[in-house]
């Protein structure tokens, strides 16, 4: 494929990322965080991002189990882990935190579950067409240089 | 030794007396005392009496009284003492037989009883009040009385006995006062009105006592309703507080998501909708704190601001802000200002606005589904005597002429109105009653006129009353409070100005009020009143046809267009400005010609066409260059649905449809997108300066969340800030404790252990601690960096935009706060006030 060819594909998966919902303009807003200073700067974020959520991911799931559930912990999680989607601009995975914490408000330990599971889903999508997108990008790099 | 003495028994004298007759006994007189001399040689026991006395005198041995009778001589009553003389001594115990015979003489005393009693009593008895009388009471029942007139009763009765030594009588002495003492009128007058006195005295301490406890009462009663009114007021404040920070609150995330928006990419109509809605929310903001006033006027606390405004500015906006409602109805609605009003005037804005809001939503209300809503603003000046006015509006406005032909009137819509100047007949103001005429002051009238139902005749009178409305099916028919107008009078009661209508059921009702404001110069404006300044120029010197039937709506969009510096010329018909077009072709006034605006009374799509084709005809005619443009052809309408509009603007007959009421932002935005120019990004130019702003400036962040730190770091880096980060609240306070190289903080507040506002109470504490210690001089300047007052900025980083947070983060001693996730624009703004260039 030719070099433009690859920059309209990518063009392409970047604009159905929006149009999807799967992010916000907050990703745009990493996007023009990114200079030649800072040249992997959204890569590094999400990466990071992902990292870090594993962990909240695991902690969530232990409390969740956990009974009595205590539902001040997983509130705070769930600041956590929104505060961080949220910065990133994943648009879906944070509306779906917010769910969960209402029905964490609520002490609904059901409903947080079944949203919990939800949360994960949109993560694990969003991850996959992330690290595709990135991975077109790099491509795309390389082939630039060659 | 022993006397004889008698008394005289019969009152005659010793010549006229028989000689005695022979008896067994005689007892002549033969001694007597000088004064009774004329009884000597008389025999005593020829008197019957006497003779009883004298043997009763003997048996007994005692003195002996007779009853009273006349005396010789001197006729007097009186009464006869009798001793008997014996010649030896006799026991106490002899009998009468005895005594008879020891007798040798008798011995006698008459009492003349008046002389006794006058001479005895003289001193009372001269007195003459005192009557005396003396009776011999032997007898009781029938007492003969020997001395004393006839009794008049008089009441008080003194009686003593009289003792003349015979145990055998009795007499006594009664003595009364002769005349019944009088009324001692003196002592009860006296009494009387000493009783009187201190009756009267005792019912005025009594009245002022009972006056004193009924006052005391009241006034504890008042201080107790005094406390409770001022408990209800403050009660009904802190109602009204509450509640409309409720309010406030979620109307603060509506307004930051409309700002979010207007930030996404947005075509100039799209623009102009956001921002209209971001203003109704603003002042749906204002208008909360505007309830809040109503406590504020009802307790006569209000006043009025006195700042400079933009009169015109302000009527657009508030005619927008009602337009859809009066658009939906199928309402024209449209404002005009008259030239003479000056382009600045110092007064109160907003309760300007509140006034005019008032009275534009009546007419909304109570306008049903034709006709119009218009405001038209003048000088008073211009009302006042002169025949001739000026203005075109004015005189058209006076002067309501029905046009036969078409039925319709010379009106904004063609419905007939009432006469405006009916509501300001009563005006002094406008009279030339109003003494004082101060030539620094403007003086404005305004009118709202109406189409509406009208107002009922016997209603009229209490319009201006609160919580009254016409009749009790108003409130259920179309809504409302029944406030707006009362406090809408008091607004132009302080604005030194009047409030008048006129209203005719069935026809429609007009409003007017005076102001007086002050001059204002143009440069004193404030920020937000000046937005069009650098734009409006660049419409200047441009030409605009107008073609509309009404005049009075011409005018009104003349007057917007003119406020761009366009200059305009109006026909009433298509017809008409197809010749008129033709006829200018060959001038300059063609070239200027930028623009053609068409009601869509007057729309005819054929005519349009027609004009359209002449257009290009001419343009081809002169061979002039195809891009020299044409005037652009704009279509000016009320209500249209977007449909319509769209379908419209794509069939390419008009370059734009202008919706009505007009407003100078819609007409500069559509004007510069169909003219070619477009405002651009204005975004390049904030960022430069940001990065100024923050360039070298060393930041510390603090947030528990990685990615969050991680975000905001690379962006502050971006603009060249040298950035710190840390996790936790405590190490915050370890890098932040005075003296310390930090120029600012970004403070995540949701962190465990310690959160946001904690860390920031105890930095700002450990500062405050640093700077009394400087101030106070127990410790050198240069041990703290030569900085002598430690407050670092710290900025709040918080996810939600809700008041209360912020007020929270005010409290505990933030600066400000920005919203997470980091916003370019919110980051400029914010840093932009600690960091203003030159620092």
């Amino acid at each position: 494929m030719d070099r433009y060819g690859m920059q309209n594909q990518i063009a392409c998966i970047r604009r159905s990322l929006f149009d999807q919902g799967y992010l916000d303009e907050q990703f745009i807003q990493l996007e023009e965080l990114q200079d030649d200073a800072n040249p992997n700067f959204v890569q590094e974020i999400v990466t990071l991002f992902y990292t870090d959520s594993t962990r909240l991911i695991q902690n969530i799931e232990l409390t969740l189990t956990s009974r009595p559930t205590n539902f001040s912990k997983l509130d705070d999680y769930m600041h956590q882990f929104k505060g961080s989607s949220s910065s990133i601009g994943a648009k879906k995975v944070t509306s779906e935190c917010a769910v969960f914490r209402q029905y964490c408000a609520a002490g609904n330990a059901e409903a947080c579950i079944r949203s919990f599971q939800h949360i994960k889903q949109e993560h694990a999508i969003l991850r996959k067409k992330l690290e595709f997108y990135f991975q077109m990008m790099g491509q795309a790099a390389v082939a630039q240089t060659t | 030794m022993e006397t004889e003495d008698q008394t005289l028994v019969q009152d005659c004298l010793t010549e006229n007396l028989d000689p005695a007759p022979i008896k067994d006994e005689y007892a002549p007189v033969i001694f007597s005392q000088e004064t009774v001399s004329h009884i000597v040689s008389i025999d005593m026991m020829s008197g019957q009496q006497d003779l009883e006395n004298i043997l009763r005198a003997r048996a007994t041995g005692k003195g002996v009284l007779t009853s009273p009778f006349k005396l010789l001589k001197s006729n007097h009553l009186g009464v006869v003492l009798t001793f008997a003389v014996y010649n030896k001594d006799l026991p106490p115990d002899a009998i009468p037989e005895q005594r008879t015979e020891a007798t040798v003489g008798y011995l006698g005393a008459s009492y003349d009883v008046p002389s006794l009693v006058e001479k005895l009593l003289h001193q009372l008895a001269s007195k003459q009040t005192i009557v005396v009388n003396v009776y011999d009471t032997t007898n009781a029942s029938a007492p003969i009385s020997m001395y004393g007139t006839d009794i008049t009763d008089t009441g008080l009765l003194h009686v003593s006995s009289l003792d003349f030594g015979d145990p055998l009588r009795k007499h006594e002495m009664h003595c009364r006062f002769k005349q019944k003492p009088p009324l001692p009128w003196m002592a009860i007058n006296a009494s009387v009105g000493v009783l009187v006195i201190t009756l009267l005295v005792g019912h005025i301490f009594h009245a002022a006592i009972c006056r004193i406890a009924k006052v005391e009462n009241d006034c504890r009663e008042m201080m107790e309703l005094k406390a409770r009114a001022e408990a209800a007021d403050v009660a009904k404040s802190q109602f009204l507080a509450t509640v409309s920070h409720e309010i406030r609150t979620p109307m603060n995330g509506v307004l930051g998501m409309l700002k979010m928006l207007m930030d996404t990419d947005l075509d100039a109509i799209q623009r102009d909708y956001a921002e209209t809605a971001h203003a109704s929310g603003k002042d749906l903001i204002s208008l909360i704190n505007e309830v809040l006033d109503q406590a504020k006027i009802e307790s006569g606390r209000l006043e009025l601001e006195d700042v400079p405004f933009d009169l015109r500015n302000l009527l657009d906006s508030i005619l927008s802000l009602s337009s859809d409602k009066s658009n939906d109805k199928g309402i024209e609605s449209a404002v005009y200002v008259s030239d003479r009003v000056p382009e600045v005037v110092v007064g109160d804005p907003g309760r300007f606005r509140q006034i005019i809001t008032n009275l534009v939503g009546n007419s909304i209300k109570f306008t049903q589904d034709k006709g119009h809503i218009f405001v038209s603003v003048h000088l008073v000046d211009e009302m006042k005597g002169t025949s001739d006015v000026g203005d075109k509006v004015l005189q058209q406005g006076l002067n309501l002429v029905q046009d036969m032909s078409s039925k319709t009137y010379n009106t904004l819509s063609g419905f007939p109105v009432v006469d405006r100047w009916r509501s300001w007949e009563n005006f002094k103001m406008l009279n030339g009653k109003d003494a004082k005429d101060d030539p620094e002051k403007i003086r404005l009238l305004v009118t709202v006129e109406d189409t509406g139902v009208g107002i009922r005749l016997d209603a009229q009178d209490q319009i201006f009353t609160p919580f009254v409305q016409a009749d009790s099916s108003t409130s259920r028919h179309y809504g409302g409070t029944g406030i707006g107008l009362s406090i809408s009078k008091h607004l132009v009661e302080l604005m030194h100005g009047e409030i008048g209508f006129a209203s005719e059921p069935g026809v429609g009702s007009t409003f007017s009020f005076t102001g007086a404001f002050g001059k204002g110069e143009v440069s004193s404006l404030d920020s937000k009143w000046k937005q069009y300044d650098p734009v409006v120029s660049e419409f200047q010197g441009l030409g605009a046809l107008i073609i509309d039937n009404r005049s009075i709506r011409a005018e009104v969009t003349k007057y917007h267009l003119r406020r761009l510096g366009i200059s305009v010329d109006i026909t009433s018909s298509l017809e008409s400005a197809c010749t008129y077009v033709s006829s200018i072709f060959t001038t300059s006034a063609f070239a200027h010609l930028a623009m053609i605006l068409i009601d869509k009374d007057v729309w005819n799509q054929e005519t349009v066409l027609q004009l359209r084709s002449l257009l290009e005809q001419h343009r081809k005619n002169c061979k002039l260059n195809v891009s020299t443009n044409l005037p652009k052809i704009f279509l000016l309408g009320t209500s249209m649905s977007p449909v319509e509009r769209s379908k419209l603007k794509t069939s390419g007959f008009v370059d734009n449809v202008l919706m009505k009421p007009l407003r100078l932002s819609v007409l500069i935005a559509c004007f510069q997108e169909a003219l070619g120019r477009t405002k651009g990004k204005v975004r390049g130019k904030k960022m430069s300066t940001l990065g100024s702003l923050l360039r070298e400036k060393r930041i510390l962040v603090v947030d528990d969340n990685k990615v969050n730190r991680r975000v905001a770091e690379g962006a502050l880096k971006k603009y060249g800030a040298i950035v710190t980060c840390v996790e936790r609240g405590h190490d915050a306070l370890n890098k932040l404790k005075p003296p310390h190289t930090f120029d600012a903080c970004f403070m995540d507040l949701q962190m465990p252990e310690m959160d946001g506002f904690e860390a920031t109470r105890q930095i700002r504490s450990a500062e405050s601690e640093v700077n009394e210690k400087l101030a106070s001089g127990e410790v050198s300047i240069e041990m703290y960096g030569n900085v002598s007052h430690w407050h670092i900025p710290i900025l709040a980083m918080t996810a939600d935009v809700i008041q209360a947070t912020y007020e929270k983060c005010l409290k505990c001693g933030m600066d400000d706060y920005v919203s997470k996730p980091f916003e370019e624009e919110q980051l400029y703004l914010a840093v932009a006030r600690f960091f203003e260039s030159g620092l």
